[in-house]
């Protein structure tokens, strides 16, 4: 198969996972056992009112016709309007979007600056005790779950020696006239180290292990060897061509995991209170806000489908052994 | 070993071919056998190393308290202990016994009364059964449907991976949100939603495998002799693939631990149960950070912690012995 056939499939692929993670959505709000509209509907109104409110959500319809309208909707990116604030769910998304990839982006390259870097050393030391504090390290910050570390980050910082805000992107009652303003403040900064650091002591597992692996296998090789034969020395062999050669699947690993990296921001930002995507998806999930849930979720999934199709291309790209086929 | 048992050369061929009754216990016993001659092998392996080995023995002192919790716990996990004359909200709480030697509860209790030491062994039970049932149901659910759509190839193969390839796409916790929310907030409905997710990178990696194995001389062999598909995939290529199946298994576990803490600590958590991350969820509740009532929320996250390294570790120890070049 050709590059292009690749591409092409791989194109097709993606509309479809789309289109099958919409219609899922759908079915999982409308298809569950009991009254569907008892999520939407408040059993206090009166009968004309709840009328109202089923017909101007388009719920009276039959499903068919309510799913129809539902890809129609989808394909212009339009999610509907919150049952909650009635405001539409595509500013919802532009309100709460921004501030979770702010957040992840930020976290995400602490975290690979500085785990590519210690798994560059720990690949290089291996079997020394620096190698194995570093790895038991590593698994230790993916076991303790990052909510519990951001727990305990507040309560010792925030709570007992009080040099971290408690909750939130901003200090009360300031007002900034757009979302770049607000995010170049000392004030935010402020707001974003705690749960940035605990986010990025949690990723740097990944890359750390990832290249660690990876810098084994390429120091095993011939040309390294070479290197030594000429006489390098050992910072130029282990940067210059050990680690030049061991970044690859670093990189399509980066893809995919700043996927599931925004997919799972629900939970720090639950903790910290920082107003983003994830704590929208499950305050809406509570508050049985299906459009807005579905919306935000869509987001989130689409996040990760393109990441990993980016991550596929890049892969063909990066590494000219690989053969589509 | 004893001598007299080892298999003919000719024993996978045979394995196929004969039919009569008289051998079909002889089957059994060989099939049995072989297991467990597979398994005690990887097993030797695996406790070779220390940090595995430490990792094994925090598991089972765990599954211990777990399956002991009624006669280790000295309350009920969900007693209240005293009540206050306001009766309705018990915001009070006793300290543990290293701050106020007095007191009756060695971890202290919360604030609705609640002796945490009782929680904490109760909520080992919870962990524990979301991380065993979903890890053999992962790891069972993924070899089944990896062996299928390897060996079969093919439409089978294509409609396997793509539904793979759809779950590729759900962000784990927001899904399992989304279906706790809507099935109801109980473990069963949190087990049952993680393990409809996790399965999907046991099937692909497993499915890898069968596609390279069923080009294998001895599968060629068996297909020859007239073995049905059945009988190969169960007898030649799950045995093949069994390492594989208990590496994904052993990191279920700690994932599917993960999973069900956080999704508790957001309030989907059962009700009428205990887990460490309902216990998470409750002293953020009652505001235990500003209190300063650090008993009760750092012993729930050291215990999630201590298991879920186990897992990983023995994740990582059985990696080694499966993938002889990472040693």
């Amino acid at each position: 198969m050709s590059k292009a056939s690749f591409i092409t499939r791989r194109i097709l692929q993606l509309g479809v996972t789309f289109w099958a993670v919409g219609t899922v959505l759908f079915l999982l709000f409308r298809l569950m056992p009991g009254d569907p509209t008892a999520f939407v509907v408040s059993a206090q109104m009166t009968p004309e009112a709840r009328q109202r409110v089923i017909e101007s959500f388009g719920l009276n319809e039959p499903l068919h016709i309510q799913y129809i309208q539902f890809l129609q909707n989808a394909l212009t990116l339009n999610f509907g309007q919150s049952f909650h604030t009635n405001e539409p769910v595509r500013d919802v998304i532009w309100t709460f979007l921004p501030n979770t990839l702010v957040l992840m982006l930020t976290a995400f390259v602490i975290a690979y600056i500085l785990g590519v870097t210690l798994g560059v050393f720990t690949g290089w030391y291996r079997g020394s005790r620096f190698e194995k504090t570093t790895v038991v390290t590593a698994l230790t910050a993916r076991s303790v779950p990052t909510f519990y570390v951001g727990l305990i980050v507040l309560w010792i910082f925030g709570a007992g020696l009080g040099v971290i805000p408690m909750s939130g992107m901003g200090s009360a009652g300031v007002e900034h006239e757009s979302f770049a303003a607000r995010v170049f403040t000392l004030d935010f900064l402020h707001h974003l180290i705690a749960p940035a650091a605990v986010l990025a002591f949690y990723y740097m597992g990944y890359p750390l292990l990832i290249m660690r692996s990876s810098m084994m296998e390429v120091l095993s090789q011939d040309f390294i060897d070479v290197c030594r034969a000429k006489g390098l020395s050992e910072r130029t062999i282990m940067f210059k061509h050990a680690a030049r050669n061991a970044l690859l699947p670093i990189i399509t690993a980066a893809a995919i995991a700043l996927g599931y990296a925004v997919g799972g921001s629900v939970l720090i930002e639950t903790v910290f209170g920082w107003p983003g995507i994830g704590r929208e998806m499950v305050n809406a999930v509570l508050r049985r806000d299906f459009p807005v849930a579905q919306g935000t979720f869509m987001v989130l999934a689409a996040t990760i489908i393109i990441l990993n199709f980016v991550a596929d291309l890049l892969y063909g790209y990066l590494d000219p052994r690989v053969t589509y086929d | 070993m004893a001598t007299q048992d080892e298999p003919s050369i000719f024993a996978d061929l045979d394995d196929g071919a004969t039919e009569e009754d008289v051998e079909s216990v002889n089957r059994w016993e060989r099939t049995l056998r072989l297991w467990r001659e597979t398994i005690g092998e990887q097993w030797r392996m695996l406790t070779d190393d220390l940090l595995v080995k430490l990792a094994m023995v925090t598991l089972t002192f765990f599954m211990a308290v777990a399956i002991f919790a009624p006669l280790l716990a000295p309350h009920g996990p969900l007693t209240r202990q005293y009540e206050t004359d306001a009766e309705i909200i018990i915001a009070d709480w006793v300290d543990p016994v290293f701050i106020d030697s007095e007191s009756a509860y060695i971890l202290g209790t919360t604030s609705q009364g609640y002796d945490i030491l009782s929680q904490l062994i109760y909520g080992s039970r919870a962990a524990l059964l979301v991380g065993l049932l979903a890890a053999v149901f992962t790891a069972g659910i993924g070899t089944l449907v990896g062996l299928t759509a390897g060996y079969y190839g093919g439409k089978i193969d294509d409609t396997l991976m793509r539904i793979v390839d759809f779950l590729y796409g759900m962000p784990l916790l927001p899904t399992v949100i989304i279906l706790v929310a809507l099935l109801g907030p109980s473990l069963w409905n949190i087990i049952f939603a993680i393990i409809v997710l996790q399965w999907r990178s046991t099937a692909r990696v497993i499915r890898s495998q069968a596609l390279s194995l069923r080009e294998r001389p001895f599968v060629k062999a068996a297909q020859v002799a007239g073995a049905s598909d059945w009988h190969i995939i169960s007898r030649h290529l799950a045995p093949n693939v069994l390492p594989l199946s208990f590496l994904y298994g052993a990191f279920a576990i700690a994932w599917a631990i993960l999973a069900e803490a956080g999704v508790s600590f957001i309030g989907l958590g059962d009700p009428n149960r205990v887990s460490w991350g309902t216990m998470l969820q409750s002293s953020r509740a009652y505001a235990a950070l500003d209190f300063g009532v650090w008993w009760w929320f750092v012993p729930p996250g050291i215990c999630i912690g201590l298991v879920v390294i186990s897992g990983f570790l023995i994740g990582r120890g059985y990696e080694e012995i499966t993938n002889p070049e990472l040693r």
